[in-house]
């Protein structure tokens, strides 16, 4: 019988059965990091337990590594005292963990994949919920909440209750400045910010099959922002080139025998899927979020939702809510809102093919006087790789900050934070009220090309335009 | 590990309507850096219920008539986003028991289960009756029968959804899994055995 990779690799994993039905399933790579984990290493202790496979567990360091600078010891003791603690635990349990000073050190799911950690048909999960991301290469990844952490720590195992899986097709061909981001942000407004709940994603169709290993990950990275637990696309050439010889990746004879068996959990074609969505890749336009949820997004050519057009009082009463916080206008064009911080980063777009194509556009322009713009990476690799391709130059020329890897801006649990109500045109995945840590501050979410355009005009503006982008890529 | 069954939860509710409201919201990020769940619960909401000030603002955790509830009530997609258990600890430390909402985000969901906080899902009609019936009389007593899937309140009562692994789970004691999946230990070791890449 046919089936889909998500039944392919739960079946594997499913060590057996609980008594309230749900699955005791394996779960193979453990990431963990210094914020969900520190009390779960707290409750192994107390019920007297070790790691169970210290071999399958890795931890890094994000949330709350300043980006200015990681010398220790930083500014913030609880956040040394966070680094601490994490270390401590790795040390204490045997687990590998890329410190600062490895040279490693980044966020969690940019990590994760570019170790070669992340592999086809494996499971993930991670005290993080756009553990997603890891989906990109064809493995199942759950982000996860601190007592599942201990039950991970302590039998590599969770209890969970088995998805249902809807195919989300995109076919054709993308237009000129419309990104993986804009795909994913379309994809949440047409299905809405719980309209996963209870499904795994599975992503496919041309547009992922162009797409490269780094546009599969923004896409699945926020599967969660659409209410799905996981999001997936099918592993294949593509997938093995990025993996080979990655330091994690099996070698030599064992590397062919690894790929065999990746090839052969991709789904079956005819498989069974509980739902089909279909999209066509030429409806998708440079897309930007309006209000505090992330479903809430038009195209940059559209205008901000009127309450007053709107028949359903539940989502009039929302649209409402939203513009009050954003303090935006109903039915105004949604581009010309002007911006006070641009942000380039986090694991939705923090990594090196993000960089390089934002740097391609600004070169010869030039950050507004009235933004403070940023450029973080994803982890010091890609801070190197972008040094190597002189790509950080090409950002601090146009006037942005090139700082050190973290998760910066995106959940402001570091000293990169809003102020008061500025407005931040962003990369990251959430924009939610406070998100960016301060509770009035306001987040508008695009792509990473689209926040390099904001940077430079200062106000929402269509990059297609200001960077003459199809004259470019035609080039 | 012994733990409690959990057949019904009595006491106190609180209304704080509203849809999608996300762990930020719950607990803003930046009450997370630390490393025990102690005291998180006097951040729970924290910037809906203060003034960048400090001073309180109006809203129903703040008033003293709902001091002491255990069952928090609102609406749908209750806490989307972030797989934080801090969330579902803020709420825990901060008393509360259960949660009654249209709906629940999933990894919230989970977490709370875990914690021995069920979650029960009822319709937006009987939600809004519920929550103005706690709004004129804060000292309702509200049972969420979690075996018969209903909530009792004065002369009310409606039907709520919980899944069944979840109440199977409260009323076999077993809402925190630790106990069986460390039984199941012959069986992961097998499992794990079959898996190449669990070997590097």
């Amino acid at each position: 019988m046919s089936k889909s990779l998500f039944e392919k690799v739960w079946d594997a994993h499913t060590v057996r059965q609980l008594s309230n039905g749900q699955t005791q399933l394996l779960i193979g790579t453990h990431l963990i990091h210094e914020v969900t984990s520190p009390q779960a290493f707290g409750m192994l202790r107390d019920l007297g337990l070790k790691v169970k496979y210290p071999n399958r567990t890795f931890a890094t360091v994000d949330h709350i590594v300043p980006t200015l600078s990681q010398v220790e010891p930083f500014a913030d003791p609880l956040a040394q005292e966070m680094i601490n603690a994490l270390r401590q635990n790795c040390e204490e349990f045997g687990v590998t963990f890329f410190d600062i000073g490895t040279g490693h050190q980044g966020i969690v799911h940019v990590v994760g994949p570019e170790q070669g950690i992340t592999q086809p048909g494996t499971t993930i999960a991670c005290g993080d919920s756009h553990t997603a991301t890891h989906g990109a290469f064809g493995a199942i990844a759950f982000g996860i909440g601190t007592t599942q952490i201990r039950d991970l720590l302590a039998t590599q195992t969770m209890a969970m209750s088995k998805l249902k899986v809807r195919r989300i097709n995109v076919e054709g061909e993308l237009p000129p400045g419309v990104y993986a981001k804009d795909v994913i942000l379309h994809i949440i407004k047409l299905l809405g910010a719980k309209g996963g709940i209870g499904y795994a994603y599975e992503y496919g169709g041309s547009v992922f099959d162009n797409f490269s290993m780094e546009e599969r990950m923004t896409v699945c990275n926020m599967s969660i922002e659409g209410g799905a637990r996981c999001g997936y696309v099918n592993p294949d050439e593509k997938t093995f080139e990025y993996l080979k010889g990655r330091p994690y990746c099996p070698k030599g004879d064992e590397w062919d025998a690894a790929v065999e068996r990746w090839k052969a959990v991709a789904s079956d074609p005819g498989c069974h899927y509980d739902d089909i969505v279909n999209i066509d890749a030429a409806d998708i336009a440079p897309s930007v979020t309006w209000g505090i949820s992330p479903d809430h997004g038009v195209f940059v050519t559209e205008n901000i939702p009127d309450p007053a057009q709107e028949s359903d009082p539940d989502k009039r009463e929302s649209i409402e809510e939203a513009l009050e916080y954003m303090k935006l206008p109903a039915g105004a064009p949604i581009a010309g809102t002007p911006v006070d911080v641009c942000f380039i980063g986090s694991c939705t777009n923090g990594r090196l093919s993000d960089f390089r194509e934002a740097a391609k556009f600004l070169k010869g322009h030039h950050v507004a006087e009235s933004v403070k713009a940023i450029a973080v990476p994803g982890s010091q690799v890609v801070d190197q790789l972008c040094k190597n391709e002189g790509i950080d130059q090409v950002f601090r020329d146009a006037g942005f900050e090139w700082r050190e890897a973290g998760c910066s801006m995106c959940l402001a649990m570091n000293p990169d934070k809003l102020i008061g109500d500025q407005l931040c045109a962003s990369s990251s995945n959430r924009n939610f009220k406070g998100r960016q840590g301060s509770p009035t501050g306001r987040t508008i979410l695009m792509s990473p090309v689209m926040v390099a355009a904001a940077a430079v005009t200062g106000k929402i503006s269509d990059a297609r335009e200001v960077f003459q982008v199809a004259e470019t890529a035609a080039v | 590990m012994a733990l409690e069954t959990i057949t019904t939860v009595t006491g106190k509710g609180v209304y704080v309507p509203g849809s999608d409201i996300d762990t930020d919201r719950i607990i803003p990020a930046r009450f997370m850096k630390c490393v025990t769940f102690d005291g998180l619960g006097e951040y729970l909401f924290y910037d809906v219920r203060h003034h960048e000030d400090g001073s309180l603002k109006a809203h129903p955790l703040n008033d003293p008539k709902h001091a002491g509830a255990t069952i928090l009530i609102s609406g749908v997609n209750f806490g989307c986003g972030s797989s934080r258990e801090h969330a579902p600890q803020a709420l825990n430390k901060a008393g509360f028991k259960a949660v009654i909402a249209q709906s629940f985000a999933e990894i919230f969901f989970g977490n709370c289960g875990t914690l021995g906080m069920p979650c029960v899902a009822a319709t937006a009609e009987d939600i809004e009756k519920l929550g103005t019936a706690v709004r004129e009389n804060p000292d309702l007593e509200i049972t969420i029968d979690v075996e018969k899937n209903r909530v009792f309140y004065g002369d009310e009562n409606f039907t709520v959804h919980l899944p069944d692994s979840a109440r199977d789970a409260f009323l076999s004691a077993r809402w925190d899994p630790i106990g069986e999946l460390l039984e199941g230990e012959s069986e992961i070791e097998a499992t794990a055995g079959a898996l190449p890449y669990m070997a590097r």
